[in-house]
């Protein structure tokens, strides 16, 4: 007998919470505001725990729950329902826990913003839609969600609409987003014509009964493909990762929460889940495979110059994605949801810290102007400093054990994959403790900022012009986070983490044990490697921007115009301007808009008018008041009469 | 050839002869003498006819009365030779052909459906004896109510026809 | 013996002339008076069908028409007299204030 874990709890708690904030939040005050976002939000990790531990209790995995009826039309039928499995327990805790701890913070964060019941009610919306998505049972639901997700994240990137570039950002990805989401659509399509089904049993059970040959091939690798369109909008991947670093107009626990935690890996998410059809898409794997590697790097170049600490970062979020997306390509699906969730650990962290430190010098996000903080705000630097060690893959932090067990699967699959992925990684830990040391380290070039805010009051003596620390409700979260970068890579060791995904990736992975024991010294080996690189990544950045800080100016006019180049992020926003938006704007302005909407549309209502008018103008001249033209009209018209009349008599 | 013939041809030429003068005419006046020319020949036509009592009433009502009504208001309001105006094209352009048209299709029809039948001389004698039954029994109401038309008709003709009434005098001062 | 197609062809005659002078006369009292050739002509064929039929209806009928003709002369003429009044003219093409 199947327990009911009432699953559908999980996702509506912070959705009444939403819709409790959105309505009457505008009257309430802001301790109401935030107890109720908290308390739904804090609900939903409380519940999700339970069932977590239920979980080993449960009779049969994958444990589905139904909800209420949805779609039934014809033989297809797609329906409220929730699916419990290590997978989505392992997405569940992770949403859940990293978003209230996110939801703790922006109390403190967002204290100050006069739109604070709105922000609350958004990322509550977001966690409904997003544990929509991680807890469905078929792809329909999740694709509500991953629509939904799209819409908070607009909304909350839009947050300060005001603002046009933080409106136009959220714009660009809820756009972009779309365009994956079209791929994903057919996709979708796809699956419904030949299965006919998208629930995840049908489908994966229905799978492996097609019957090999070149047509299953072809329709299974195209599936595999418009999901990966669909993952690339949705996590930023290339070409559609175009959104993500304008994403950071957005405040920063929003882009901690959906930018770097949470929505971004939902499409690693839907690769893993649909695992069953990309295993039989080899194609689609090494699709997936290159276009992660590809972005990992890509992204990571970028990092290098960039001086907005949330951009560095933004690219930072891009690059880690890719090496998410080179696990799955290798077909090391479990290396990649490990790495998902250290990820969420260290990148929310550094996020919700980079916020604490802009809370700091008074709003100034550009890290030239920073500079020795780590006198003012220790707590932030430590914080701070841990996620960077964790991002590095510097032991015993999460990052190592993760990144170093997507580096060994991506050996044993093709060394060139390894090593680009160890380049990316010594560029990564470059960048980032470039970051580190450009913000804590050297003198304070910031200007002097005035203490703001009633939450300042408190250190008000210190707070004039100069940097002060976030309150505590900022830094617990970032606290609690630490240990988690640092603790939460060890449930990889000995592959416990592998084991416990086992029942949805399969045995294939675990067979590997077999292979290990023989090749365990190579392994080492490549261990060592990526920590010497990372350790030599930080090396030079403390040489360049400690030691001898004239130096990276030197080599950035070296490299001249391929540094303008790399500055300018490759130019890639304005290649897709030229390309894609203007042409579509011209194209609508012209076409669309002059051609259809005024010309034919407007045109022919106004022709129609004009014609009307036209048309009386003329039959006006009839009532001249002249009473002869009258007479020869009731003449001629009682002629035309009789003549009528006569016709049909005689035609009788 | 007889007599009958000889007599309607006669009386017809009369009246087609006063029909064309009246619209050749350009003095009201003269048009209106034409008309009771048309009226006296259509009298006689209705006694061929054997239609005594109407060609009584033609000739007492129609030229004696109506006719002369026509002659005072031409006399009283002094009409002269009819300017020439520019006129409606459409009358001349659809009216024309269009009465014409429409003559000759009625013509047309009647010629191929009454055929050639002659109508004998007096053939219904309708003399007071034989109307006025008629008249007061099954034609009663149609009578009544015309009694009552030329009622309102006299009325009307007065109030339209009366002078307009002046302008209250004003009061003088010290009434 | 005159067939009844003669009475018929002179009634339509006459009520052609009616109405042409209907047409192209310009003195309002002209008009009407084509209206009352018109009714004349109709006068006409009314009698030669009750001849023909022997239903003295139809002399009856051109009673009416006649009182009627009375009635609409008589009102006829007392509007031109008003128009007169106040257009100082019996052109029918001065009389066209009724226009859009």
């Amino acid at each position: 007998m199947t327990p009911n874990l009432n699953l559908w709890l999980i996702p509506i708690l912070p959705l009444a919470g939403a819709a409790i904030n959105g309505f009457f939040g505008k009257k309430s005050s802001r301790t109401a505001v935030s107890t109720i976002a908290l308390v739904f939000c804090g609900a939903a990790f409380v519940w999700a725990l339970s069932v977590a531990w239920r979980f080993s209790s449960l009779p049969e995995i994958p444990h589905q729950e139904y909800l209420a009826h949805w779609i039934r039309s014809g033989s297809f039928v797609a329906d409220f329902a929730f699916y419990l499995d290590p997978l989505s327990l392992v997405m569940l805790l992770v949403v859940t826990g990293v978003g209230f701890l996110i939801h703790i913070y922006s109390v403190g964060y967002m204290w100050d913003d006069p739109g604070y019941y709105r922000f609350f009610s958004y990322l509550n919306l977001f966690m409904f839609f997003m544990l929509t998505l991680v807890l469905a049972n078929n792809y329909l639901v999740m694709f509500i969600g991953w629509e939904g997700v799209g819409l908070a994240s607009y909304l909350l990137i839009g947050f300060w609409f005001t603002k046009d570039s933080a409106a136009s950002a959220g714009k660009k990805a809820f756009i972009v987003n779309r365009i994956g989401d079209f791929g994903f659509l057919i996709g979708l399509f796809l699956l419904i014509q030949h299965f006919p089904s998208l629930n995840f049993t049908d489908v994966f059970e229905g799978v492996p009964r097609l019957t090999p040959g070149a047509g299953t091939e072809t329709l299974l690798t195209t599936v595999g493909i418009l999901l990966m369109i669909g993952a690339c909008g949705k996590s930023a991947q290339i070409p559609l990762y175009v959104w993500l670093p304008d994403a950071m107009e957005g405040p920063t626990p929003v882009s901690a929460l959906i930018h770097a935690a949470t929505m971004v890996t939902a499409g690693v998410y839907m690769v893993a889940r649909s695992h069953v059809i990309f295993e039989r898409a080899p194609i689609a794997l090494t699709v997936v495979a290159i276009i992660g590697t590809l972005t990992a790097l890509f992204a990571a170049t970028i990092g290098i110059t960039q001086t907005d600490i949330k951009k560095v970062l933004a690219y930072s979020t891009v690059s880690q994605l890719g090496y998410m997306f080179m696990a799955c390509g290798v077909g090391a699906f479990s290396a990649g949801i490990f790495h998902l969730m250290t990820h969420a650990f260290f990148k929310g962290l550094l996020f919700l810290a980079a916020g604490s430190v802009i809370h700091a010098v008074g709003g100034e996000q550009d890290m030239r102007k920073m500079g020795g903080l780590r006198s003012y705000i220790p707590w932030t630097f430590l914080t701070m400093g841990t996620a960077t060690l964790a991002i590095a893959g510097i032991p015993p932090f999460a990052g190592f054990w993760s990144k170093d067990e997507i580096l060994w699967k991506a050996y044993q699959q093709n060394w060139v994959y390894w090593l680009i992925g160890v380049i990316t990684a010594f560029i990564t830990s470059f960048y980032m403790f470039r970051l580190l040391f450009m913000t804590f380290w050297g003198d304070y070039h910031g200007i002097q900022v005035d203490a703001h805010g009633r939450v300042h009051a408190a250190h008000g003596d210190d707070g004039h012009g100069e940097p002060h620390e976030s309150p505590m409700v900022m830094l617990v979260p970032l606290m609690i986070l630490a240990v988690l970068s640092l603790v939460g890579g060890w449930v990889g060791i000995g592959n416990r983490f592998e084991h416990f995904l086992a029942p949805v990736f399969g045995s294939g992975e675990v067979a590997e044990a077999g292979k290990e024991a023989a090749t365990n010294f190579t392994e080492y080996l490549l261990m060592g490697v990526s920590v010497l690189v990372a350790a030599l990544g930080a090396i030079l950045a403390w040489v360049l921007y400690v030691s001898k800080p004239y130096l990276p100016q030197k080599i950035a006019d070296g490299f001249g115009s391929f540094y303008e180049a790399v500055l300018n992020k490759y130019y890639v926003d304005e290649l897709y301007a030229a390309l894609f938006v203007k042409p579509l704007v011209d194209g609508s302005t012209r076409i669309l808009w002059q051609g259809v909407d005024r010309k034919v549309i407007d045109d022919s209502i106004n022709d129609a008018a004009d014609g009307a008018r036209h048309v009386s103008d003329n039959v006006r001249h009839m009532q001249s008041g002249n009473l002869r033209s009258y007479a020869g009209w009731i003449a001629a018209g009682s002629a035309a009469v009789i003549a009528y009349m006569i016709w049909l008599g005689v035609g009788r | 050839m007889s007599v009958h013939l000889v007599l309607f041809l006669a009386f017809g030429a009369v009246a087609v002869a006063g029909a064309i003068n009246l619209l050749a005419q350009t003095h009201p006046i003269n048009s209106a003498l034409s008309l009771i020319a048309v009226m006296a020949a259509l009298a006689g036509e209705y006694l061929l006819l054997g239609a005594e009592f109407v060609a009584a009433v033609q000739v007492i009502v129609y030229a004696g009365a109506i006719m002369v009504l026509f002659v005072f208001t031409i006399m009283l309001l002094n009409a002269g030779v009819e300017e020439h105006t520019q006129g409606s094209r459409v009358a001349v352009m659809f009216g024309i052909p269009g009465m014409l048209l429409g003559s000759l299709l009625v013509a047309w029809v009647l010629l191929r459906h009454s055929g050639t039948e002659a109508v004998a001389a007096g053939a219904l004698p309708g003399s007071p004896t034989t109307i006025g039954p008629l008249l007061f029994h099954e034609f009663l109401l149609p009578f009544e109510i015309t009694s009552i038309l030329i009622l309102v008709a006299i009325m009307g003709a007065v109030v339209l026809a009366s002078k307009p009434p002046s302008a209250p005098v004003p009061p003088r001062k010290g009434d | 013996m005159v067939p009844l197609s003669y009475y018929l062809v002179l009634s339509g005659i006459l009520f052609a002339c009616g109405v042409t002078g209907f047409l192209i006369k310009r003195n309002i009292i002209t008009i009407f008076m084509s209206i009352e050739l018109m009714l004349n002509g109709v006068n006409l064929s009314f009698v030669a069908f009750a001849a023909h039929w022997h239903a003295l209806a139809g002399q009856v009928f051109v009673f009416f028409v006649m009182v009627v003709a009375a009635a609409e002369a008589a009102v006829g003429l007392a509007i031109i007299i008003a128009v007169y009044r106040t257009r100082e003219t019996l052109n029918v093409d001065q009389v066209n204030l009724l226009k859009l």
